[in-house]
């Protein structure tokens, strides 16, 4: 089955804006301008979420649940819990309460509550997010939390993501390179490995794939954190052999590949290691084009 | 029934790196995870990986800062083996893509660590460990290793010998988390715990959620001795709110702490006057704690970190990631303001008795990383020197389980040899209550008759263990998992921290016996099969409960003062009694503790001891 719930539509909060001008500053100067503006916004809205917790005590969290072998559960609801806020509250914490207090058969996916795990990605308040690092005082309550759209649920909070893990692994996602020197490290400059940094940081959330709109009509769509990761390989210079960037652009440049990203910056937008993924993919364009004009 | 040549169980970097060995020996190899590879915490280690590359450092340098560093309870045949295959495991995995930091000549960067001679650390910004794992789990994909993703290790299948050192492991029993199943998983030529830390024993640790020791206490209960677990390693900078771990590389890069009365007191109040901050963890740990005591804390539970004068083109060229941890959990700009930090539980330098290829005293059986205890943390780890341990154990067991090339092991394992049993007397009779529920031990010590053929062996297992979670989840009424583990860790943090007192300690130990106890009633409320955390959540509550046992039980048994086990009564390292370790072996279901003389002898020297001064 399918997560998308009507109700849904129209809420996820459209700003593509930050993205615009990237000429004038470079991507660190950006993520970090927007960082500063969302501390204040969120400092402004933590001030006012706080009154609400002082009021109202409880945080009410509207929570999606199914499960295909539970008498009760095959029709998929919401159930509402009332959770106790604590100021830093995340929404994984409320989660997690919710379910030690209250229901244990609340099931979710969450390991290392630190953002670097990657397995708890979910659809909060109408956007993907990861649970662990969003702080409850930072939405709108109540709290609507839903698996990721566009996979399948295996049951409440949980979906396939074996899709997802086909899609990476399909653009063959390791190093190739066959020039390492025997006993010593290969040489890498700093720029370059500053040009790969921000690729490197994916964790596999699958936050981008599930906002993706051609990823959700184009099963085949390779999607954004696929692309991303050939993208590391790619650029990597210690990879610098022509016969395999060549071989790396045809992977990206089929039918389902490259092309298909329309750079609606979703993607980007809900990445939660701010990775810059519409910029990686248009890049990836813009090689593959130059690869295409040498043949002729 | 699921077969292979050899089986790693866990696909963090021990798991990942043992796979691929063992492929490379020519094995058919299996991973099988309770989460997906990447998921693993090996990817929230943030610092660096130990390794003598550079002209001025040489691999006995590294030896003797971690024998040192350990307080001398570390095996020397294990830290030189360290020492002497990490630079090679190092460029390994930078041959393997690893996005390392880089100097101006394109060279891997390194940088000061705690409790190091030079600066070995090597590094890929602050979250070395992300990329560690990644750039291991990409090898395993390009091998085409099997991966059995969201399956459960329950229990290994080993043959019934009363003496442990003459049983043979044959394979694992796990559950598909996503649908249930309880299946075998045949091994050919051998197992290998690779399951990380205990550290939800803790209600305050860096680790993740999922780091419940569950190869700890399968291997315990399979009749493998647990070594030096009182050693329980604390982190001096954890996030206050959540565990978060700040890295040591802020402190390596200049980081610098202070109280509340904007003391550095790590020199104002002599606690390390030539090392400063960068002392090792447990001195770092232990003064935090005793300004936040005498009242130069903030808010009675926190001191201050800051780096804000390394300037910002340095900090984000090498700690990024701190910047984007500080704000995200505790709402600090890092770049402006200090960083609250406290310690909080880390690692645990104990665990599953391992001989420097990773074998264990069950044939067939290994661990590797933090599972195991080769040993080379032996009191105290210096950072920087588990990832490293990682790769070359992890390799080191992955090639001996399918039968390559390896040269003998110097460390003995297992009740032989020079060792001598304890008789110090508990406050309550450990172990045995709680196997009842969902916690059968395994078929080892079940009395049954021996069973020689291996399919046998791990069929029965498999009968055993789905008898097991069948009982659990007909159970209509009973104690829910997260009440206990709660008590569970909250006695450890009360009584088995930082400092450590004996009446504290013998409290957590009746604590833990009533714990047992509960655990006879505990209750899987959510019946259903598919992805049943409540189940896997319950079974792993028992795995921590035998585990913080053997922690409390060490700490009770070892009475100095030696690395992180402080103990108010006994403010002294005791070399003449305790340059040993403490074993302790789960017999019948009760555990048993014993001795074994640490090995101070290296290839061309022995190790003295000396005082830790830093």
């Amino acid at each position: 089955m399918s997560t998308q719930v009507p109700e849904q539509e129209g809420e996820a909060e459209s700003s593509a804006d930050a993205e615009t001008d990237a000429s004038v500053e470079s991507p660190q100067e950006q993520r970090m301008a927007k960082k500063a503006t969302d501390r204040a916004y969120r400092d402004a809205q933590k001030k006012a979420q706080e009154e609400i917790a002082a009021a109202e005590e409880a945080v009410r969290m509207k929570v999606f649940r199914y499960d295909p072998e539970v008498e009760g559960k095959q029709e998929p609801r919401f159930d509402e819990f009332h959770v106790p806020f604590e100021k830093g509250m995340t929404v994984l914490d409320a989660l997690m309460y919710a379910r030690d207090h209250y229901d244990p058969s609340l099931t979710f996916r969450h390991s290392c509550r630190q953002a670097v795990c990657g397995s708890d990605a979910m659809f909060v308040n109408g956007q993907q997010r990861l649970c662990c690092k969003t702080q409850m005082s930072d939405l709108e309550w109540p709290v609507r939390v839903e698996p990721l759209p566009h996979q399948d649920v295996v049951k409440d909070l949980v979906v396939d993501m074996q899709h997802f893990y086909d899609q990476m692994h399909s653009v063959e996602p390791y190093f190739q390179g066959e020039n390492a020197p025997d006993g010593e490290e290969q040489k890498q400059t700093r720029e370059n490995r500053e040009k790969i940094k921000m690729s490197t940081r994916c964790i596999w959330c699958g936050a981008c794939m599930s906002s993706c709109n051609i990823a959700a009509g184009d099963n085949e769509y390779l999607g954004p954190a696929a692309i991303n990761k050939a993208y590391r390989f790619y650029m990597d210079e210690r990879e610098d052999e022509a016969e395999l960037e060549e071989h790396r652009l045809r992977i990206l440049e089929q039918e389902h590949g490259v092309w298909r990203c329309q750079t609606q910056f979703s993607c980007t937008e809900v990445c939660p290691k701010d990775i810059p993924l519409t910029e990686h993919i248009q890049e990836l364009k813009r090689e593959a084009v130059k690869s295409n004009l040498k043949f002729w | 029934m699921y077969e292979h040549d050899v089986i790693v169980v866990g696909g963090g970097g021990a798991g990942l790196r043992a796979a691929i060995a063992a492929h490379e020996e020519g094995a058919d190899v299996a991973i099988v995870t309770k989460l997906h590879p990447v998921r693993s915490h090996t990817g929230a280690a943030e610092g660096g990986i130990n390794a003598a590359l550079r002209e001025g450092d040489d691999w006995e340098l590294h030896a003797y800062d971690t024998m040192k560093g350990s307080d001398y309870l570390a095996d020397a045949p294990a830290v030189e083996t360290l020492a002497q295959d990490s630079p090679e495991e190092v460029i390994n995995i930078e041959h393997w893509g690893m996005p390392f930091s880089r100097e101006d000549d394109g060279t891997v960067s390194q940088r000061p660590f705690g409790g190091l001679s030079f600066p070995r650390t090597t590094y890929a910004g602050a979250e070395t460990g992300h990329h560690l794992l990644h750039t291991m789990y990409e090898q395993v994909v390009k091998r085409g290793i099997e991966v059995y993703d969201e399956w459960f290790v329950q229990d290994v299948a080993v043959t019934d010998e009363d003496d442990p050192s003459e049983r043979s492991c044959h394979g694992v029993v796990g559950i598909d988390v996503k649908t249930g199943d309880i299946q075998g998983f045949k091994a050919n030529d051998g197992v290998i715990l690779a399951t990380g830390g205990p550290g939800q024993a803790f209600d305050h640790t860096t680790n993740a959620v999922a780091n419940t020791g569950d190869g700890y206490a399968i291997a315990y209960r399979a009749g493998v001795p647990l070594e030096d677990m009182e050693f329980v390693q604390f982190h001096p900078t954890t996030l206050p709110s959540t565990g978060v771990l700040i890295s040591e590389g802020v402190r390596g890069e200049g980081g610098i702490l202070y109280n509340a009365d904007g003391e550095r007191f790590m020199f104002e109040h002599g606690y390390a006057n030539n090392e400063g901050e960068l002392a090792s963890r447990d001195v770092v740990s232990r003064a935090e704690l005793t300004e936040v005591n005498e009242g130069r804390g903030f808010e009675d539970e926190y001191v201050m970190l800051d780096m804000r004068h390394l300037g910002e083109e340095r900090i984000l060229d090498r700690l990024e990631n701190i910047l984007h941890l500080a704000e995200d959990f505790e709402g600090v700009d890092g770049l402006k303001e200090p960083m609250p930090v406290k310690p909080g539980q880390h690692y645990q330098m104990g665990g599953v008795e391992t001989d420097e290829n990773g074998h264990t005293c069950i044939d067939g059986l290994y661990a590797a990383g933090e599972t195991a205890c080769v040993s080379v943390h032996g009191a105290n780890r210096l950072g920087g020197n588990a990832l490293p341990e990682l790769i070359v154990f992890g390799a080191r067991a992955g090639v001996h389980a399918a039968g390559g090339d390896i040269e003998d092991a110097k460390i003995e394992t297992g009740e032989r040899g020079n060792i001598e049993y304890d008789d110090t007397e508990m406050p309550v009779q450990p172990g045995e209550a709680g196997i009842g529920a969902g916690g059968e031990a395994s078929t080892a010590t079940d009395g049954g008759a021996v069973t020689q053929d291996a399919t046998a062996v791990v069929e029965r297992e498999v009968e055993a263990q789905r008898e097991r979670v069948e009982e659990m989840l007909s159970r209509e009424d009973g104690v829910k998992h997260s009440q206990i583990r709660a008590r569970l860790q909250k006695t450890m943090t009360q009584n088995v921290n930082v400092f450590r007192e004996e009446e504290g300690v013998r409290q957590a130990l009746r604590d833990i016996r009533d714990i047992r106890e509960a655990y006879e009633d505990v209750y899987v409320e959510d019946p259903s099969r598919t992805f049943n955390t409540d189940l896997q959540h319950t079974i792993e509550t028992r795995n921590l409960i035998d585990i913080a046992e053997t922690i409390a039980m060490g700490a009770l048994v070892r009475d100095e003062f030696r690395g992180a086990h402080w103990r108010k009564e006994h403010q002294e390292r005791k070399d003449d009694e305790w340059l040993k370790h403490t074993l302790i072996a789960w017999h019948d279901g009760e555990p048993e503790v014993f001795f074994r003389p640490v090995i101070l002898e290296g290839q061309n020297k022995t190790y003295e001891p000396k005082e830790r001064s830093y």
